[in-house]
């Protein structure tokens, strides 16, 4: 089968991108002790502009693997993933450079985008603003909390300008707490941004507090099991009895698929 | 109900921005500088107190006669009077300028020489294959051993000095930037990879800044094994027309058997290889260190 990545051109006064990310039968298999092992089969999923999809599933559904594809860092063994643009990447570890000031690693993004030098200053303390860490500009990476770092990452993810944010369980390791604010931030600058997001997670109240769509992917291999459309209205709380009651409903599922496995 | 609409993501986003303000408030760790007292009680009392206890043994191991023999153990205050004697006749400075001059400028050629090879071998399969294990091998063939092909080659001069310290610390630092480059985090380089940085870009923005530790740590060595590979072309070949240097100045001690005179070429050596070293790469070291958070504070 034909293994293409394609970057789908949108350029000024040309229709709009149908999608910010098609994924098409897409599959991938790695080589492991027992053979080739399939990790991924048949995925098929769209993620329209301004959409914010979860992909919800348990270790070993390929996620990740998911993400690194539509990320263009992985290729698959066969389908297609288009993408309008180079899509931006954050990870769970906040993954920024400790030789660069949080300003900086936000300039840096921008650089490489080809920024001129003269704006690259203003655009990376409007980004710290856009997150909110106005006057951490000349701060080091190990100056701030964990929760301040991630949004430094999202700031130098949004420097990207791209229209797809990927994030893979980017709050899997903050507390309670703080994720709980970072989930406020990040629907608050996606309506702002109208950004399309996939967002990996295994947390499924995580995933309903946050998506317009959940997607459930069963593991080894990883299919699409089902999706659910979450018409809660914005603001959410994690705690909001609309929110509990989808999650125990995809938690239900989500056990319904990890049982299947102790079976055989 | 219209205006609770209107007021209600106004309110929640202002709720959420002194919420946020506060748990950066809690969770940032404020950091002072320590006082300069608690500096100098635990990092300069104790290396001082040692001295002066060797130098204590030493004038004890003289004055009451343990050892009798001045040309095997001269007084503190017979070296320190050929010291000062150096001084006044203003030879001393001399000493210790030919051989800083000599190890410093061996050094950056070092330097020019080693950076863009430990590159090559940390970046190029094929090169690492072909020369990687002969360079750190090379690391344990003690640079004494250059000598002798050094001054068949090149003569008694001064390009037989450079050519020795070259091959002591060029080994070091090619293989301080390559263990640097090697424990790059991968994750710094997926993450340049998403923003765009490949190839030389990547090479310069991600893979030489986060290689720094480990190169500051070879250019560290790469100086103690200059400053080593230099005193050894010095002391075995020594010769009048090429100045006098620390080496020199303990081969002149040896062959006037003048022991406090080679007490005072091997303390001068120590101090002034620990100096170069205090002066310039240990506060080098500990800026990288610092400022990536990698200094844990004792």
């Amino acid at each position: 089968m034909a293994t293409t990545t394609t970057l789908a051109k949108a350029a000024h006064g040309t229709e709009p991108a149908a999608y910010a990310a098609r994924i098409e039968h897409v599959s991938k298999s790695f080589a492991g002790p027992a053979g080739q092992q399939l990790v991924l089969d048949d995925i098929t999923l769209d993620v329209a502009p301004g959409e914010f999809v979860t992909l919800l599933g348990a270790s070993g559904c390929g996620k990740s693997t998911l993400l690194n594809l539509v990320a263009g860092l992985d290729r698959p063994s066969a389908g297609a993933i288009s993408t309008d643009g180079r899509p931006a990447l954050m990870f769970q570890e906040h993954a920024l450079f400790p030789w660069l000031t949080a300003g900086k690693n936000i300039e840096l993004a921008l650089r490489l985008r080809g920024v001129a030098k003269s704006e690259r200053r203003d655009k990376a303390e409007e980004l710290l603003e856009l997150v909110r860490l106005k006057g951490a500009y000349g701060k080091r990476v190990h100056e701030l909390s964990g929760g301040m770092r991630q949004r430094v990452a999202m700031a130098r993810a949004l420097a990207q300008e791209s229209k797809l944010l990927l994030m893979d369980e980017p709050f899997a390791a903050l507390d309670a707490i703080t994720r709980d604010v970072l989930h406020d931030e990040l629907t608050r600058i996606w309506r702002e941004t109208r950004l399309s997001v996939l967002f990996v997670t295994h947390n499924v109240r995580e995933a309903v507090r946050l998506a317009e769509r959940v997607v459930l992917l069963s593991s080894r291999p990883g299919r699409v099991a089902r999706e659910w459309t979450v018409g809660i209205e914005h603001p959410r709380r994690i705690e909001d009895t609309a929110v509990a009651e989808l999650s125990v409903e995809i938690t239900e599922e989500l056990r319904g698929e990890i049982r299947r496995h102790g079976q055989h | 109900m219209a205006s609770t609409d209107t007021t209600r993501p106004a309110k929640e986003s202002g709720d959420l921005a002194g919420l946020e303000a506060g748990l950066d408030a809690l969770e940032t760790v404020q950091q002072g500088r320590k006082p300069f007292r608690q500096t100098f009680v635990e990092k300069i009392l104790p290396p001082a107190v040692a001295v002066l206890l060797v130098l204590a043994v030493w004038q004890g191991l003289v004055s009451f006669g343990i050892v009798d023999d001045p040309t095997k153990l001269p007084a503190p205050s017979d070296v320190w009077d050929v010291v000062h004697q150096a001084w006044l006749q203003g030879e001393l400075l001399g000493y210790i300028w030919t051989s800083v001059s000599r190890g410093l400028l061996g050094f950056c050629f070092a330097l020019l020489i080693g950076t863009p090879l430990g590159l090559l071998v940390a970046r190029v399969k094929f090169v690492r294959a072909a020369i990687g294990p002969i360079l750190s091998g090379l690391q344990s063939l003690p640079s004494v051993a250059w000598v002798p092909p050094a001054v068949i080659w090149l003569g008694l001069n001064n390009s037989m000095m450079y050519a020795v310290i070259l091959l002591g610390a060029v080994p070091s630092i090619a293989n301080g930037l390559v263990s640097g480059v090697d424990q790059v985090s991968p994750i710094f380089l997926r993450a340049g990879r998403t923003l765009g940085a490949t190839g030389l870009k990547g090479t310069w923005h991600i893979v030489l800044p986060a290689a720094l530790p480990g190169y500051v740590a070879g250019l560290k060595q790469g100086w103690a094994f200059s400053w080593r590979s230099l005193m050894a072309a010095e002391i075995i070949a020594s010769f009048p027309d090429l100045g006098v240097g620390l080496g020199q100045l303990l081969e002149n001690g040896r062959n006037a058997s003048d022991m406090a005179m080679v007490f005072e070429a091997i303390l001068l050596i120590l101090i002034v290889g620990i100096a170069i070293d205090l002066l310039i790469f240990s506060p080098l070291e500990r800026w990288v260190l610092r400022s990536r958070g990698l200094l844990v504070k004792g």
